[in-house]
């Protein structure tokens, strides 16, 4: 069985001052986006216009992806499309196997890591190089990003240097972001000028012209596809937006919720393979279609990946992203994963206070907390609550709904933590672990009220 | 003006001062309030945990205690939210409705109703203003700093008219503080360090008392003040705004 969220969390808290510095580093860019999105008078109007695109979008969704295949086609590319993330590895695999190929890059791929492209193959003894800084660091270490924007956030330089140190043998305790940097930008560069393929995911996919724009701020999505002779893309079916013109509205949210940015330091727009070149595009399902088909949770994928929701989250902050054990992680991901494996991520839409945040600064206006809310009651109605909780939540309800019974109750509740503390400040009382409980009073509101207030007219 | 008081399941068996001090400040201000006998719990907790569907025994009890009343009042954020959001009742659906519609956080019933602008009250603290989430992001109680709107505080606004208090805010002015309903229990971990950060922020402006609009966030925070053996100490924003000290 899957390890829990809490679980999890409760390891990484473990460490408080590391969690101190973490939930410090991603509040700091959360502030940073507060700033940039201060910065624009009309913010509030952008994330409107966002969201009402992107629902546009996916209420005409088949039309727009034909319309994209048939412009991708005309231009050159060549369109592939994936039922789930099996199919998307092997069409990527059939691919290199037909040019025979060994040296492959990677940049800006969160898809690749939904439909675990690396495994599948490394399976298959090919060597993938992911070249984005923060993604070369946890591939080094063997680990999953924690974040989609900043995959290596949960580690401090010093972890940084130590793994250089074992992959790329720098100076051992060197930890001067500069110097770190640098070894890792001479390692990468070899990895550019020898590769022959290079993948990259796709940030938003135009329907009216059949091209495609990749967002990036170290440029290796560009390194990568203007060297190799293949140029694989690969998307998520909910990219798509109509018009070139939409760009204008996503490209400003995007960076600004993201890192606070105005814009990516590249916006790179592909629209057909350069002479001699083969650009393809796989066009991924994995789940979407069914999260369409669920009303409630439909909207979902209207997300563009900014990653403003993780940055914001009190809970993602505090218990970092390996917690949520998904390639998405934080508040956007446990609306996400409970669609492709409702059982296995069936802790995820409680691993929050359901404090709304996530939902403020979402830029295309997810209602991300009201769905964590609906999902809890998919979870339970479906059967994956844990029986225990379901008991408690039985005995509750029954309670409630007999106002004599719920005074007995609270009035025995009270008199027995009064008389016997330690029935309640006890090691299975979870709250009691590093909390005191609140002292009983000697009457309820009610008792209170019936001696000394008036009588209730009804 | 018919007002029935709202008094959640908590207030009642842990936190009586708290129903004491709302019940006296609404009758200062001249309201005519009831407190409906037989009324329990709002659902809330059963809800947020997944188990709506169980609530309806609890909410057509809800119902029947609070129809019929030009407005129903709570100090409780959270509890109000819960209400205005997911009180249903398929035999009375009007009067569920109607329920939705009136049902006040005090707070709010204060500035928006009732439009108070003098309180004859005195505090002589220091206080640090603790804004639940389901109260602020719920209940628009205040502006956040998400969004890019004017900002504005109704809890600020009356503790403002407030003789002698110090009102104080920490750094980070709208961070949830952990509590969660039964997060606090099953995240125990998170919910407990989310409420650490929140008292160190309070504790490095050297305040007396954490205050809020929702008793189950105090409680939270009570509790870790207490186990740290803090002098700070809680108090929900209606034991202020009524008190004469
Ligand atoms: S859900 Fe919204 S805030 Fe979160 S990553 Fe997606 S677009 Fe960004």
């Amino acid at each position: 069985m899957k390890i829990s969220h809490a679980a999890l969390a409760e390891k990484f808290i473990a460490d408080e001052p590391r969690t101190d510095w973490h939930d410090d580093t991603l509040w700091f860019v959360r502030e940073k986006r507060d700033k940039a999105a201060h910065g624009l008078p009309e913010w509030e109007q952008l994330r409107e216009w966002g969201s009402q695109i992107k629902d546009h979008t996916l209420s005409n969704l088949s039309n727009y992806l034909k319309e994209f295949e048939e412009k991708a086609k005309a231009n050159g590319i060549i369109v592939h499309w994936a039922g789930d993330g099996d199919e998307h590895n092997k069409i990527i695999h059939t691919i290199i196997q037909k040019h025979k190929i060994q040296k492959i890059v990677k940049s800006k791929s969160m898809l690749t890591e939904e439909c675990h492209l690396n495994d599948y193959l490394q399976e298959k003894g090919i060597e993938v190089v992911d070249t984005d800084l923060g993604e070369r660091i946890v591939q080094f270490r063997k680990e999953a990003p924690s974040h989609i924007v900043l995959p290596a956030i949960h580690l401090k330089r010093e972890d940084v240097s130590e793994t250089f140190h074992e992959h790329l043998q720098t100076e051992k305790g060197n930890n001067d972001p500069q110097y770190l940097t640098e070894a890792a930008r001479q390692h990468l560069r070899d990895k550019f000028v020898q590769s022959e393929l290079a993948i990259t995911g796709v940030n938003f996919a135009v329907a009216e012209t059949g091209g495609f724009v990749v967002c990036t701020n170290e440029g290796n999505a560009d390194m990568g596809a203007h060297t190799a002779a293949v140029h694989i893309a690969c998307m998520g079916f909910e990219k798509i937006i109509p018009k070139a013109e939409h760009l204008a509205v996503f490209l400003r949210l995007l960076a600004r919720s993201a890192t606070g940015q105005p814009i990516t330091t590249y916006s790179s727009h592909f629209h057909k393979p350069r002479p001699g070149q083969e650009m393809h595009l796989v066009i991924v399902d994995n789940g979407r279609s069914k999260q369409l088909g669920r009303e409630d949770f439909r909207n979902s994928l209207k997300c563009i990946r900014c990653a403003a929701c993780f940055n914001t989250c009190p809970v993602y902050r505090r218990s970092g992203g390996h917690s949520y054990q998904t390639a998405v992680a934080g508040p956007i991901g446990s609306i996400l994963s409970p669609n492709l494996d409702m059982k296995a991520n069936a802790d995820l839409p409680f691993a929050s206070t359901l404090c709304g945040s996530c939902t403020n600064v979402c830029p295309v206006k997810i209602n991300i907390h009201e769905q964590l809310w609906k999902w809890r009651q998919v979870i339970v109605a479906e059967g994956y609550a844990d029986s225990t909780k379901t008991i408690g939540m039985k005995t509750m309800a029954y309670l409630f709904s007999k106002p004599s019974l719920y005074r007995f109750a609270g009035k025995m509740g009270r008199r027995m933590m009064k008389a016997f503390p330690f029935m309640t400040n006890n090691k299975f009382n979870v709250w009691y672990k590093q909390r005191e409980m609140p002292k009983p009073p000697k009457e309820s509101f009610r008792e209170w009220y019936l001696k000394n207030g008036k009588i209730n007219r009804k | 003006m018919q007002v029935a008081l709202f008094i959640p399941c908590y207030i009642d068996q842990f936190y009586p001062q708290v129903g004491i001090a709302t019940l006296q400040l609404l009758e200062k201000l001249g309201c005519d309030v009831s407190f409906p006998l037989e009324q329990t719990c709002c659902g809330q907790p059963m809800a947020n945990s997944g188990f709506a569907s169980l609530s309806k025994g609890c909410d057509a009890n809800f119902v029947e205690n609070f129809s019929g009343f030009d407005y129903i009042v709570a100090p409780s954020g959270s509890c109000v939210l819960h209400v205005k959001e997911h009180l249903q009742d398929a035999a009375h659906p009007e009067k569920a409705a109607n329920i939705r519609k009136n049902v006040y956080e005090l707070t709010e019933f204060l500035t928006d109703v009732l439009k108070v602008e003098k309180l004859q009250a005195r505090f002589p603290f220091k206080v640090g203003l603790h804004n639940s989430c389901h109260g602020q992001r719920g209940l628009h109680l205040s502006s956040m700093t998400e969004t890019m709107t004017p900002s504005f505080s109704k809890p600020e606004q009356l503790l403002n008219m407030v003789t002698d208090i110090r009102l104080s805010k920490p750094k980070r002015n709208d961070e949830c503080c952990g509590f969660g309903g039964t997060f606090c229990v099953f995240e125990e971990a998170v919910s407990v360090k989310m409420g650490k950060d929140r008292v160190a922020e309070h504790d490095d402006n050297e305040v007396d008392y954490i205050s809020g609009g929702d008793t189950s966030c105090l409680m939270h925070l009570e509790g870790i003040l207490k186990r740290q053996g803090s002098k700070i100490k809680t108090i929900h924003i209606a034991e202020i705004l009524n008190s004469s000290l």
